[in-house]
């Protein structure tokens, strides 16, 4: 959703001000679309009709439903900082977590879900980047929605066959002789990139070090940053 | 058929094949040589699964590794760049080795 379906926001022509001397009453606003104004796909009413049904049929409650909506609401980019951090101050915990992130994430009180999550470490000589290029595939449960670009048409032709470039573009430039592997999540395992520790962090308590993990870094298109 | 006929290292090759229906071997891959990255185990026929099949065939699923300029003739960037994806193994040939 873009910000301006948030909102009520419409542009005004140059000179167009709501200053209070100069509005002249019967100026026109473009209509602010509703979301009915569309008409239903077949996927939006078999989506409505299955809804219908699990509560009718008494499988589900209507509370269910909304809890489960704000669960996956809240899940944010924010998990996967947690783990990020951890395994930079704890070696032994890096480990752990690349060997399986399902148990090491339930160490930290998380549950990152019932798909395989494979963490692919960034090293002085490999770099990683994620994609899914038949969909959308994206661990949601460390890092929430995936961005809109990373479900582009563009990101994921691209970046399977011109990674530099699409790195590029991000603002991330590898040094010299820097391996890249692309992880295609085309079918069961799901990807998390574990950036390297930037320096300039020494001393940095976990909690901050958490706070310099950004999505993008997960994903492997940008690196972290010391702020 | 839950026993893996690959194992980590072997060099394997992509069927050509393009069958139609919800498969998940992308394209770009068909045809082209890796390397088992790792055997990852037993899952569920997606392209039977996409049909509604309420007893899917277990199939082991690989992740193969491919050097970038085995996909594209045309791969401009380091020549040890690689890409990686999951594979069952009913799409996958032994192959010559990968020099």
């Amino acid at each position: 959703m873009s910000h301006s379906d948030d909102h009520h926001h419409h542009e005004h022509p140059t000179g167009h001000s709501h200053g209070m001397y100069d509005v002249d009453p019967t100026h026109e606003h473009p209509p602010q679309p509703d979301i009915e104004d569309s008409a239903l796909t077949r996927f939006q009413l078999t989506q409505m009709a299955v809804e219908e049904l699990l509560v009718e049929k008494g499988i589900l409650t209507p509370d269910e439903m909304r809890a489960q909506l704000e669960r996956m609401d809240a899940l944010s980019p924010a998990q996967g900082a947690r783990l990020v951090a951890r395994a930079w101050v704890d070696e032994a915990f890096r480990t752990r977590l690349i060997d399986n992130s399902q148990t090491a994430a339930a160490e930290l009180g998380l549950d990152i879900g019932p798909m395989p999550i494979l963490v692919m470490e960034n090293t002085p000589e490999v770099h990683n980047v994620i994609v899914c290029t038949l969909c959308s595939c994206y661990p949601r449960y460390l890092l929430g929605f995936p961005p809109d670009w990373y479900k582009s048409r563009s990101y994921r032709s691209r970046v399977v066959r011109e990674p530099r470039a699409v790195l590029t573009e991000f603002g991330t430039g590898l040094a010299d002789g820097v391996r890249i592997r692309v992880h295609d999540s085309n079918a069961d395992m799901r990807y998390m990139v574990l950036p390297m520790r930037p320096a300039g962090t020494d001393g940095m308590d976990e909690e901050a070090l958490a706070a310099l993990v950004t999505r993008d870094c997960m994903i492997g298109v940008t690196l972290p940053r010391a702020a | 058929m839950t026993n893996p006929v690959f194992a980590t290292g072997d060099t394997v090759r992509v069927k050509a094949l393009f069958p139609p229906g919800h498969v998940r071997t992308p394209f770009y891959c068909r045809g082209k040589r890796g390397r088992v990255e790792r055997v990852i185990g037993p899952y569920p026929n997606p392209e039977q699964l996409a049909y509604g099949e309420r007893a899917p065939d277990a199939l082991v699923l690989y992740r193969v590794t491919f050097p970038q300029g085995e996909l594209w003739d045309d791969y401009e960037g380091d020549s040890s760049d690689v890409l990686e994806l999951e594979l069952y193994e009913t799409w996958l040939e032994q192959d010559e080795d990968i020099a």
